[in-house]
């Protein structure tokens, strides 16, 4: 995916308070950049050149370290992704319990293979790295969302929520495995 | 459910306590219905910052991060002169695969957590904590910022907490994605703003850390503990689990068992145990073929190893680590040349950079297992993989490098006969190893 021909990349003025909002919490203001590459991040849906230039006057920094640093982190893209960007858990207890099948299944489902997104701009995928919810898998994290114990079913549904409403309420809440807990006896 | 009552009776949660409490919702209110914030009430009013860390010492407390460090001893290097500034972080950087503790211990009680961190930042006087979450807890950070402002509009955290003159306050900071972060210097790097790379030591973060200040980091699950222990004294704490492992341990249990979660229990029970009465054993029909005790870090056990008990001395004696109390259980249907590809693939993936033999030895380590798993491994390679790991262990500026040729080395030492037969017969002959999605 491409920006729009003259599409605004540089960041907002409400972007710029966000982030000069955070100097306070600390000694530097230096150590705001994650968060404010997390902000040009939302605001575009990936970090361009332009707000990496703002970014680095803001914080007083020149443009390489905010460029290094934002190439370091995974969570950052400098390229546009999709609406939806689905991130499979690969690491080995997830693949214990069919991460692999799980990437088989999206990639036949949406079309397109890991590391690619949809022609109509909804859905990229990719493959990460271990996301905390080993007791759950197989999962994936949609933008903010997990979403755990998948199935064929489920990822479905997901799929059809996220095209629908752009939301899908089978997001994971507040994390407790396993379930069984408290129920009685 | 059978199993799970007599578990309910046999170990007291500590823990995990509130948040198995059917209807607990974690909210301020709920945590001081359950006893919550009186231990940094107590803290404030009768004990000095030295006898708290005095207290903490005697009971025996060991980081849960990964290294277990004792709490108290680490706190105690802490310079004691009050015109310098210090800083505590609280490391909620949860990215050991297998692990899955913090999480729970983030999003169901995260005011039992920053009791806690209130409780540390006073014992080593620092005013201001940094919690650094990881950036794919996206949740958990919102639930943190929600309990923190609920504490602040109490006074129990900012200025003047709980209107003793002490002023501490705590900021969520959230990562970006980057395994190394959980280093503890990384994270401080992280907090600056800069890339995760881990500093070498000495000096130690407690001179010099974060922004050159004496600073401590501390894990989620530590920090947790601490209520209970002043609640409770010392001596309640000390007498659970093995005198050098003392306390309850959050073992989260993943992989071909029945039951995954989440499992507090006394240090010091057995790996059997943990396996087959929490997390309800293996998957019907399977057997256990190979046990990660400590997170992917950790060195590959054999079921001969089921007896091995789990406190940090039992397990390192028997050549693997406690860690970050990440188990993952494997059953007959898994490869072990497979099982540490993928643990190499992640390793590759996560390796920072910053140091040659690790930098350069992970992506070799990688490609060598790809081309064993995938049936073209060549005959010296078994011997190239060893050479290789004893170049990077402990040639690092951090312990990632002893870290990820632990999966190497542990299966080559249990199931060596499975390279050589992926070499000779030029195949993996137990399957892809790619487990199938469920339908439904």
């Amino acid at each position: 995916m491409r920006p729009y021909e003259g599409e605004c990349l540089m960041l907002s003025e409400s972007a710029k308070s966000r982030i000069v909002d955070l100097f306070p919490r600390y000694p530097d203001k230096h150590s705001v950049m994650l968060a404010a590459l997390r902000v040009a991040q939302e605001e575009r849906g990936y970090v361009t050149e332009e707000a990496m230039g703002e970014i680095a006057v803001l914080l007083e920094q020149t443009p390489v370290q905010v460029y290094e640093t934002a190439t370091f982190y995974t969570m950052f893209s400098l390229q546009p992704l999709g609406k939806h960007v689905i991130q499979v858990c690969r690491t080995l207890s997830c693949a214990l319990v069919g991460a692999d099948g799980l990437v088989r299944y999206l990639e036949q489902t949406l079309g397109i293979k890991a590391g690619e997104t949809t022609p109509d701009g909804l859905f990229s995928l990719k493959t990460v790295e271990c996301l905390a919810a080993c007791g759950a898998g197989p999962m994936m994290q949609i933008n903010d969302d997990y979403y755990e114990y998948l199935t064929g079913e489920k990822i479905d549904r997901i799929l059809a929520d996220l095209r629908r409403e752009g939301r899908s309420p089978l997001a994971s809440g507040p994390f407790l495995i396993p379930l069984l807990i408290s129920s009685p006896p | 459910m059978r199993e799970r009552e007599r578990e309910l009776v046999n170990y007291e949660k500590i823990l995990l306590k509130n948040m198995e409490t059917p209807g607990y919702t974690g909210d301020l209110a709920a945590y001081e219905r359950a006893g919550g914030y009186r231990a940094i009430r107590k803290v404030l009013k009768e004990y000095k910052p030295e006898q708290v860390i005095e207290i903490v010492k005697k009971s025996g407390l060991r980081g849960r991060g990964g290294a277990g460090f004792p709490t108290g001893t680490k706190w105690g290097f802490i310079p004691k002169d009050p015109t310098l500034t210090k800083y505590l972080c609280v490391n909620a950087d949860e990215s050991e695969p297998g692990t899955f503790k913090d999480r729970q211990l983030i999003d169901r009680d995260p005011h039992q957590m920053l009791e806690g961190t209130l409780i540390a930042a006073y014992a080593i006087g620092a005013k201001v904590v940094y919690i650094y979450i990881r950036g794919e807890f996206a949740l958990g950070a919102k639930i943190l910022e929600r309990a923190i402002a609920e504490a602040r509009a109490k006074g129990y955290i900012g200025k003047d907490v709980f209107g003793s003159g002490i002023g501490i306050e705590i900021w969520v900071h959230r990562g970006a994605g980057a395994y190394i972060c959980g280093e503890e210097t990384a994270l401080l790097e992280s907090i600056e703003g800069k890339r995760g790379l881990p500093r070498a030591k000495p000096p130690f973060p407690a001179i010099n850390g974060l922004y050159q200040k004496p600073t401590v980091v501390n894990n989620v699950e530590t920090v947790s503990n601490l209520p209970h222990i002043i609640n409770r004294g010392p001596e309640w704490y000390a007498a659970i689990g093995t005198p050098k492992s003392p306390g309850m341990r959050i073992f989260s249990v993943g992989g071909h068992v029945k039951r995954p979660g989440n499992y507090e229990v006394p240090l010091g029970i057995s790996l059997r145990e943990l396996i087959d009465e929490h997390a309800g054993g293996v998957r019907d029909g399977h057997r256990i073929k190979a046990i990660i005790p400590g997170g992917a870090s950790a060195a590959f056990f054999t079921p001969e190893h089921l007896d091995v008990k789990l406190d940090f001395e039992s397990i390192a004696q028997a050549g693997s680590m406690l860690g970050s109390g990440g188990v993952t259980v494997m059953d007959e249907t898994t490869c072990m040349v497979w099982a540490a590809y993928n643990l190499l693939g992640f390793f590759h993936h996560e390796s920072c950079g910053k140091c040659t033999p690790c930098r350069e030895g992970s992506a070799w380590l990688y490609h060598i297992l790809e081309r064993i798993e995938h049936g073209e491994g060549r005959p010296e390679d078994l011997a190239q993989l060893e050479r290789l790991c004893g170049n990077i262990a402990g040639k690092t500026v951090c312990a990632f490098g002893d870290a990820e040729v632990a999966p190497i080395l542990s299966t080559l030492k249990h199931f060596r006969d499975e390279y050589e037969a992926h070499i000779r017969e030029h195949r993996c002959p137990i399957g892809d190893g790619v487990a199938a999605l469920a339908a439904r």
